[in-house]
């Protein structure tokens, strides 16, 4: 049985002027494995990433015929239990530390009070449970790190710590929104490489939300594109040339390429039937 | 001779101890119809070069000369003729609460151009916009179609130099691939002179002729684009940030 | 006419600056009117003009007419509505005439301090340095000051009359607009919208009157419009202590204060100028609210 089942999910926000549809209709299953979900901006691909931990605001409504964790329905639970699968089973790492890091609160508050609510760790049990984390991100100076604020951190390092906070609880299911697009080139190979050796060694699901098709195929397993709230294409990552769908060609095509010639790049000649 | 000479342009914010060295010591020439691009990670300066040659950002010591002459401190309204800049974030560079209409007219208003009507139409039709936009807010437009407008905006006192910070790092991908085909054709028809700055050095590689790698401040090569392509770089950093981006090709075949 | 009609109000690609105007109007109609509460807020403020400009056909009796048999009738007694003062004169009719006082005070008052707090708040905000320190100390020290006793000092030192405690309640009351007109400048001069407009040679002037004042506006209107109850207060309290309206000019907080007197036998005569009051400022203030939403076109939709 796979870790996750989602079929036929639906993201519906009420507006004045109507019912507007971010996701319609994506489904997909997910063992230990990583799966990329690809799209640009409005493609559905945050909404479909949070919908699985229930975080859609109204007037947003989640429908789906079966979204299934680990044999638990996520979408009959109580809220009481949601709050503990958050955090506990199913984590999600944001796009940037800088805004989803408590600014008032010492690293180390953040990275323990997740221990002390969900397991009723002790304060040096916990602590070590944290700089043994920190390590494991490869933070060379955990203890420096663990008393300071988030301010005091770059954008490389807040994110490692997102990263640890997320893995403390152990999870089974990583959700990760666009966790280096906040972050430099160079160091975003590093921070994508500390997070493909957790996840593998921790045997975790991964879902990796991002709109670089390119970064996601290198990093990921499978990869689902995105268009409009629907699943246009699915591919395996390491087959990302044998893309069938114009869209998905139209994303790879349109990058600038390292020295090549000049002629206009390619443009998307977006077709209404994607959507369809 | 250049159009735009930078010479030894140091940048510092703040005083005593807070003091940040944004910009030390950096050089740069571009030629006439040249383009010029600046290449960096956060915090190599690359942004507040050009906010700099603008007047945004305090020039500590240095000159910046065009055709040879320094420009004026503060810059005077024939600087603004000559020198325009578009920003990274269309989200934000554009007055929330100005149609585009608005916005695109005020340059002439400013300047006392005649002819109004008339010429903010043709910029939209210029840079690939609908007349049916002129009247709309910004938030009733995508993020491609502000930058577009921000881009109009840039050349409605038509300048001979555009300043290009990030043009296109907030949008999609295939957005970008519009913008920079529009970019490049606005070049070649108004024999415009660019100084780019981006973070991602494929878009610089495509975009510019001779490219500058900076790196917390300072200049850490200036090297063409066939030297570039051709591996002779000289530079650890250089290198690292070419490999940085070339895994793109190497994952799209 | 068929150029008045809907689809050309709301064409999506308008053929001229006109155009364009008489649809945004509209549209912000449209949104006034499908607000609920800001609805109610207009026609409450509405009426309280109709009433102030016809007052002579709303009243029912001469309202500094004394009739001293009639003194302290109750309401809803015959020929007095609302019933009768201690002299007898009708709180209906003083009501009415009282809302023309109300009215001229409240004009005045929003047509002078929110404009001056809003030039030296953004001035300050702007510029910065020294002319930012200089404004905001003494934006400080007026805030320093109770509100009434510094509008005290200067109806004392300017003489007793609405105008002058027009004025000084404009005086005192610009220090909070200034201070919220800065922090929103301080946010908006460091934009890249403002830089782009620098960057086009506009002026100083330019940029703060035409880009940055708009943005304040709408935190400032909201300000003053939850400040109205305030200001009307404001203006009965100097009348009560005879530094405002002066009597027999039926002012509602002249009114109020006269009928304190009488507060525990006869409840009504302080009672119903309290409830004009009430009724007025809640309807500024719904109006308020309402306004916000349609300055800002970001709440439009497409």
């Amino acid at each position: 049985m796979s870790l996750l089942n989602v079929e036929d999910l639906r993201v519906t926000f009420d507006t004045e002027t109507g019912p507007v549809e971010a996701v319609r209709g994506v489904s997909f299953h997910l063992d230990r494995e990583r799966l990329g979900i690809v799209g640009e901006s409005g493609s559905g691909k945050t909404m479909t990433g949070r919908s699985i931990l229930r975080l859609i605001r109204p007037p947003g409504r989640i429908e789906a015929k079966r979204m299934e964790f680990d044999g638990i329905d996520l979408l009959s639970v109580s809220e009481k239990r949601m709050r503990q699968i958050r955090g506990n089973r199913i984590s999600m790492v944001m796009q940037d530390p800088k805004y989803s890091l408590n600014p008032v609160m010492k690293v180390g508050a953040q990275l323990t009070e997740g221990l002390r609510m969900h397991d009723g760790a002790k304060g040096a049990k916990a602590k070590q449970q944290a700089l043994d984390m920190l390590e494991a991100v490869q933070i060379t100076d955990p203890e420096r790190v663990f008393h300071a604020y988030p301010h005091e951190l770059s954008g490389g390092m807040g994110q490692r710590v997102m990263i640890a906070m997320m893995l403390i609880p152990d999870p089974d299911l990583l959700i990760a929104d666009e966790p280096t697009s906040a972050l430099d080139v160079t160091v975003q190979s590093e921070v994508l490489a500390i997070l493909d050796r957790l996840v593998r060694e921790r045997g975790m699901g991964l879902i990796f939300v991002s709109h670089d098709l390119p970064l996601v195929s290198r990093f990921c397993d499978r990869v689902l594109v995105m268009y409009q709230g629907r699943v246009v294409e699915e591919l395996d990552a390491k087959n990302l040339h044998g893309a069938e769908h114009p869209y998905t060609q139209g994303l790879l095509n349109c990058l600038p390429k390292f020295g090549g010639d000049r002629q206009p790049l390619p443009v998307l000649n977006r077709d209404a039937a994607w959507a369809e | 001779m250049s159009l735009i000479s930078i010479e030894n342009l140091f940048v510092t914010f703040g005083e005593g101890s807070q003091t940040v060295r944004a910009v030390q010591d950096v050089s740069i020439d571009v030629a006439a119809k040249g383009s010029c691009g600046l290449v960096g990670e956060s915090g190599s300066g690359k942004s507040t070069v050009l906010r700099a040659m603008c007047g945004l950002a305090p020039v500590a010591s240095g000159r910046i000369l065009i055709d040879g002459v320094p420009v004026p401190e503060p810059r005077d309204i024939a600087f603004t003729r000559r020198v325009q800049m578009v920003f990274q974030d269309p989200y934000g560079s554009l007055h929330p609460k100005r149609t585009v209409d608005a916005t695109l007219s005020e340059p002439l208003r400013i300047h006392g151009v005649k002819g109004r009507d008339a010429k903010v139409i043709r910029a939209l039709e210029d840079v690939g916009l609908d007349p049916r936009f002129r009247f709309r807010y910004p938030h009733q437009l995508s993020g491609g179609q502000r930058q577009r407008v921000a881009i109009a905006r840039a050349l409605m006192l038509e300048p001979e130099i555009l300043l290009l910070d990030e043009p296109t790092s907030a949008l999609d991908a295939s957005v970008q691939a519009e913008v920079l085909n529009l970019l490049n054709r606005l070049r070649a028809q108004r024999g415009l002179t660019f100084l780019m700055v981006s973070h991602d050095l494929a878009v610089i590689d495509f975009m510019c002729d001779d490219i500058v790698v900076m790196k917390q401040g300072q200049v850490v090569e200036a090297i063409d684009r066939e030297a570039l392509a051709g591996g002779r770089s000289t530079q650890q950093y250089t290198r690292e940030l070419l490999e940085a981006s070339s895994y793109v090709e190497a994952a799209a075949g | 006419m068929s150029v008045l009609s809907r689809e050309w109000l709301l064409d999506p690609s308008p053929k001229s600056r006109g155009q364009a105007r008489a649809g945004q109007i509209y549209l912000g109609c449209v949104r006034l009117f499908r607000n609920r509460l800001a609805l109610t807020g207009l026609i409450v403020v509405l009426a309280l003009v109709v009433i102030a400009i016809f007052a002579p056909l709303f009243a029912t009796h001469d309202p500094v007419a004394q009739v001293l048999q009639d003194r302290l009738q109750r309401p809803l007694s015959p020929g007095h509505i609302l019933g009768t003062d201690e002299f007898g004169r009708d709180i209906w009719s003083r009501l009415v005439y009282g809302s023309r006082v109300t009215l001229y005070i409240v004009l005045l008052v929003t047509l002078t301090a929110p404009v001056i707090g809003l030039i030296i708040g953004t001035v300050s905000g702007y510029f910065g340095g020294w002319t930012d320190t200089v404004l905001m100390r003494i934006t400080d020290i007026f805030l320093a000051f109770p509100r009434l006793i510094l509008a005290l000092a200067f109806v004392a030192a300017l003489g007793p009359g609405v105008e002058n405690a027009v004025l000084a309640i404009a005086l005192t009351a610009w220090p909070p607009y200034a201070r919220v007109a800065r922090a929103e400048t301080l946010s908006i001069r460091s934009t890249d919208y403002i830089a782009a407009v620098r960057l086009q040679g506009a002026s100083s002037g330019r940029i703060l009157f035409s880009h940055v004042a708009p943005m304040c506006l709408p935190s400032v209107i909201v300000r003053v419009t939850l400040d109205m109850a305030g200001i009307i207060l404001t203006a009965a309290g100097l009348g009560f202590l005879g530094l405002g309206a002066q009597p027999p000019l039926p002012e509602w907080g002249l009114m109020i204060s006269s009928g304190r007197k009488f507060l525990f036998e006869q409840w009504w005569v302080a009672t119903m100028p309290g409830l004009a009051i009430f009724i007025v400022s809640l309807g500024f203030n719904l109006l308020g609210d309402g306004l916000r939403d349609v300055l800002d076109p970001r709440s439009s939709g497409k």
